[in-house]
């Protein structure tokens, strides 16, 4: 079928639906008057402002030890549960695989009030700890079906013909598989990191008055008012997970597009 | 099994240890609770009731549930309709510009979504652009956009679009478009090529975003509560207001095992359906 300029045209406009709001939110960003859209003239002041705010910048230290942690813990966790997986299509494994799908099935609502009640029921101060168990939680599965997608990919006679000349199961695996398989582990920490630093729904659930994270500071500033610190907040958020996703994609997608 | 190979299996242990401890307990905690009675200062006491379950049939909660899953239906139906158009367009273009096109719909996708809301509120607000554009053309008073039922659909809209897409794009990326050749060279009309070939072939991809705009739709609490104010209440909103507002935490686990079996029925009906065809 003949390609039609309709179709395209159709295609950029849905891109431009999807875009023009966060271009309008950067560009208000830089606006020096307070109020509404009349243009003031350019300013940096709004980002300057951000850096003074002792509430933003301890919910952004929050939400960065969070994301570090809970990362680093599912990047583990999900690397080493898909080596041991293995290939094969058995029960089994297929039984083990249910486990990292729930959770990415179950609307999120419902792990945060999950998650409250988990956490409500234990008295007492536990700091950042609940919402690092939570953040995992919601990472682990994301981590796994990453790497064990690059994994089905890697060839397992690489690691056998590595055992055929001398090598130790562990050092074929150390030597051979796990190089293969970085590309994919950084991609599922990047990732992993993102969805921590994004997860609104569980954060607010779980944190309290002394563990804001950053989603959680700018829904308490979005209720209060539409002011331009919070379009600064904003940008300055969507650029780090612009970064952080475009990353990730690189590292995923840049080595098949290498083998093609 | 080798005694090596099972010390290997041993590795998955941790994360799955971990999922049954953080997934497993909250979600019977939530069953536990639904059956127990609300605390004098909010909270749990653990005497059996069905009270919360009982509740659940109050016109008023049924009300707002059965206008959620109005919201997440049409949400849903214009998600198909505009993402239908993109993902095709993509399918079609060139290799190289498929990948920067996945690449550009998963950006919004992965920003914060109280960012991608915040954006809206500002454009719909009383002294946003869009007022004063309107209000310059026009003149009068600006127009009341923010907080009504329709900014939470454009903003339901907004936010789910890419789980519709992508989805569709994935299916129909891998169609044989020979197919549709084939018809047109048989004397179909473009028309009918589209609706006899190309819509059934892609029925797997539109399926998956649907169900996946409808749960995610019917999950959201944020995005009724920012952009609609306090005058569109979602079930989502009903459940935050019970455990965080009223701290009624017994009548809130019952609303969210409601919702689950609600979003359960769906899925079901869903899988049928495609069983069918």
């Amino acid at each position: 079928m003949r390609r039609s300029p309709w179709l395209s045209a159709a295609g950029w406009a849905t891109l431009a639906f999807l875009y023009l709001p966060l271009f309008v939110l950067v560009a208000f960003s830089f606006n020096a008057s307070k109020y509404g859209s009349a243009w003031g003239g350019f300013t940096l002041s709004w980002y300057a402002k951000l850096f003074s705010d002792n509430k933003i910048l301890a919910s952004t230290w929050n939400s960065a030890v969070v994301a570090g942690i809970s990362s680093a813990l599912s990047v583990v966790m999900g690397t080493l549960a898909v080596v041991a997986r293995g290939r094969g299509e058995e029960a089994g494994g297929r039984w083990q695989d249910a486990f990292f799908y729930v959770p990415l099935l179950v609307p999120e609502l419902m792990l945060a009030v999950g998650f409250l009640l988990f956490f409500g029921l234990i008295k007492g101060d536990l700091g950042l700890l609940p919402l690092v168990i939570s953040h995992t939680t919601l990472t682990v599965p994301l981590v796994w079906l990453i790497v064990k997608a690059r994994f089905e990919k890697i060839d397992p006679r690489l690691e056998d013909a590595a055992v055929d000349l001398g090598a130790t199961r562990w050092q074929a695996f150390l030597k051979v598989t796990l190089p293969l398989l970085m590309p994919a582990v950084v991609a599922g920490g990047l990732m992993a990191f993102v969805t921590s630093l994004d997860s609104f729904l569980i954060s607010f659930f779980v944190s309290g008055p002394s563990t804001t994270t950053l989603p959680v500071q700018i829904y308490s500033m979005l209720k209060f008012s539409i002011s331009p610190e919070v379009n600064a907040l904003s940008t300055l958020f969507f650029l780090a997970s612009f970064a952080l996703v475009v990353t990730a994609w690189l590292l995923q997608g840049g080595e098949d597009a290498a083998l093609h | 099994m080798s005694v090596e190979e099972s010390h290997h299996r041993r590795l998955g242990w941790p994360a799955l240890a971990w999922l049954s401890a953080f997934l497993g307990v909250p979600m019977a905690l939530i069953a536990a609770v639904s059956l127990a009675t609300k605390g004098p200062y909010g909270g749990v006491e653990w005497a059996f009731s069905l009270g919360a379950y009982g509740r659940l049939f109050d016109g008023l909660y049924i009300g707002v549930f059965s206008r959620s899953l109005a919201l997440a239906g049409l949400n849903t139906l214009l998600c198909a309709v505009l993402g239908f158009p993109i993902a095709y367009w993509m399918a079609r273009s060139s290799k190289r510009m498929q990948g920067a096109l996945v690449l550009a719909v998963l950006i919004p996708f992965w920003t914060n979504v109280l960012v991608r809301l915040y954006a809206w509120m500002f454009i719909l607000g009383r002294s946003g652009p869009l007022n004063s554009g309107l209000v310059s053309l026009h003149g009068g008073e600006p127009a009341e956009l923010l907080f009504t039922r329709g900014a939470v659909v454009l903003g339901l809209v907004y936010e789910h679009l890419p789980f519709m897409i992508l989805p569709l794009y994935a299916t129909l990326e891998k169609l044989d478009w020979a197919l549709v050749d084939a018809a047109q060279d048989l004397y179909a009309t473009p028309r009918q090529a589209f609706f006899k070939i190309t819509l059934p072939l892609a029925r797997p991809g539109l399926t998956a975003g649907a169900i996946l705009v409808f749960v995610w739709t019917l999950g959201d609490f944020v995005t009724p509560d920012i952009l609609g104010g306090s005058k569109v209440v979602m079930a989502g909103n009903l459940i935050h207001q019970q455990y965080l507002v009223l701290r009624d935490w017994p009548f809130g686990s019952a609303l969210s095992l409601g919702l689950m079996a609600v979003v359960g029925a769906g899925l079901f009906a869903a899988k049928r359906q495609e069983a069918a065809a």
